[in-house]
């Protein structure tokens, strides 16, 4: 099954990137296609590079990164939601006037679009947050 | 996107307009999704119900009103606003303090037609059991 996930919520405050990431690591376990995930809300922070959770906590940016990379996954951070809260990559940094960007590996910025496109490709559309 | 098959969309709006950015950011992702030419569907749910009151002003609070673009959703062919009786019913409101919100019907010459429908909740587990996407905010 072609399965697209929507993540809602940050990291840590609340479980929905936890849940998403083990269901994507089963999805795919069991043979499924993840064909996008997207983060809306403040799930846009899951994709900043600059979080530093303690060390005997789970780093979840390090692995959804980590699971993009091995698995060829598409994150896709909503560019309205992101610029709102601090989320930029290089290029949005530079043309926003921002000295920095903090854009995690594996991640990529793209609209609302991706969302709706993903909702009718895919055969599921499974939402993890409030 | 002519290529795929309609879809029928369902946004599920179940936080009221202003306390969380839920309610505007899903209006956000319904004006997006409009261009895709979709069959799109919106409910109103729990505290959702609040984001079409009549008479919002957010100037006090420092923040912009947005309840006058739900009155635009026919403009991008969302005609259909589906709000839960009982939701309505437990706080104590009733279609009468929501605001009016129409659709031209080119099958009516182009008359006002009512956007709001209430239905019971039963109703409306019928009509998310029915939508081939849901998103729920």
């Amino acid at each position: 099954m072609r399965i697209a996930v929507v993540i809602n919520e940050g990291p840590y405050t609340h479980q929905a990137s936890d849940s998403a990431l083990q269901f994507v690591r089963a999805a795919l376990d069991k043979g499924h296609e993840i064909f996008r995930v997207f983060f809306y809300h403040d799930g846009v922070n899951n994709g900043t590079r600059l979080t530093v959770p303690p060390q005997d906590d789970r780093n979840l940016q390090r692995a959804w990164s980590e699971l993009a990379l091995t698995k060829n996954l598409d994150l896709v951070v909503c560019i309205a939601a992101a610029q709102r809260r601090g989320v930029l990559d290089a290029k949005e940094a530079k043309r926003q006037g921002k000295d920095g960007d903090n854009i995690a590996p594996g991640f990529r910025i793209s609209g609302l679009g991706q969302l709706i496109e993903a909702g009718i490709q895919a055969d599921r559309l499974v939402t993890f947050g409030d | 996107m002519s290529e795929n098959p309609k879809k029928t969309f369902l946004y599920l709006n179940r936080k009221a307009p202003y306390g969380t950015i839920y309610a505007l950011e899903s209006l956000e992702v319904v004006l997006i999704g409009a261009a895709f030419e979709q069959d799109v569907a919106l409910a109103f749910l729990d505290d959702g119900v609040f984001q079409l009151a009549e008479g919002q002003n957010a100037a006090g609070i420092g923040m912009k009103t947005f309840a006058k673009t739900y009155r635009a959703l026919g403009d991008f062919e969302v005609r259909r606003l589906y709000v839960e009786r009982e939701s309505l019913t437990e706080r104590g409101l009733s279609i009468e303090d929501l605001m009016p919100i129409v659709h031209e019907d080119e099958n009516e010459d182009y008359a006002q037609m009512p956007s709001i429908r209430v239905v019971d909740r039963a109703e409306l587990a019928r009509l998310i059991g029915a939508s081939d996407v849901v998103l729920s905010f």
